[in-house]
């Protein structure tokens, strides 16, 4: 069976390819990063709720 | 202003591997171009918009402008990692080497990266308040003289192993490269605005929720 996928690629272009997936993982990262921060501050809004209504009827 | 991202990012990227030409030179590693130069000029961009922020609370004590200068230093500080990086693999398939010390541009470009990330640990060094927005404020104008220097650099280096596209002459590429590289370096400042905008928000949260947890303790 002939190579395939990366087994064929020129070295030009496993680097082209390289530099756009350093990119795009940099990017993915990032907004992972900031979805579970702002997982935290909905969970920590959720805390003050309940401690806002247990003031409210206690 | 997501979904504008998003659709700018897709254009550049059909622009980049099926509308530009592929250089004769370079082959197709000179694609790299086409987000390498936006990064770097995306970077420039967070650093100056970090630095009028930074004089916009020196000047007219705007309450927001510290925070606002510090999510776009640390903008600037993400783009300017990823010029690093792709320049440097860039560097590697046509230069054979990853860095190069002889190289103004390149060298300017990580002191300037290099400033801003010392930012970072001026600021932490310090308590929260006044005087450490104020320090901050004057570190990130002190670091925006260092822009156009960095930017320069390339037309006053001797070597010129750096290209050199955009010359006092215009754009040395073909039209359909330079319309290419407008819509990417759209895409990538678009792509600045939606993460600051999200990092802003994100921190203007959290400081609320601090106030709040504060009233409620």
């Amino acid at each position: 069976m002939a190579g395939t996928g990366a087994g064929i690629m020129s070295p030009s272009e496993k680097y082209t390819a390289a530099a756009y997936l350093v990119v795009f993982v940099a990017v993915l990262a990032y907004v992972v990063i900031i979805a579970s921060k702002l997982q935290r501050l909905q969970r920590e809004v959720a805390r003050l709720v309940e401690l806002a209504k247990e003031r409210q009827h206690g | 202003m997501a979904g504008g991202c998003l659709v700018l990012f897709t254009t550049a990227l059909a622009l980049v591997f099926f509308y530009a030409p592929t250089d004769a030179n370079q082959g197709l590693s000179q694609r790299i171009f086409y987000f390498h130069v936006p990064l770097a000029f995306t970077a420039y961009a967070c650093f100056g918009w970090g630095a009028w922020k930074a004089l916009r609370h020196l000047w007219k004590r705007d309450p927001e402008a510290d925070l606002e200068s510090y999510v776009a230093i640390h903008q600037g500080v993400i783009f300017g990692a990823l010029t690093l990086a792709t320049g440097s693999i860039w560097a590697k398939i046509s230069w054979g080497v990853w860095w190069s010390w002889g190289e103004d541009q390149l060298v300017l470009f990580l002191v300037l990266f290099l400033f801003y990330c010392a930012y970072f640990m001026l600021r932490y060094s310090v308590e929260p308040g006044p005087q450490r927005a104020n320090m901050c404020a004057v570190y990130a104008l002190f670091g925006v003289v260092l822009i156009p220097v960095s930017f320069l650099a390339i037309r006053l280096s001797k070597s010129f192993i750096h290209p050199v596209v955009f010359t006092s002459h215009g754009y040395q590429m073909t039209n359909s490269q330079f319309l290419t590289f407008c819509v990417c370096l759209v895409a990538m400042l678009s792509l600045f605005v939606t993460l600051y905008s999200i990092e802003l928000a994100g921190k203007r949260l959290d400081a609320s929720l601090r106030e709040l947890r504060e009233l409620l303790a």
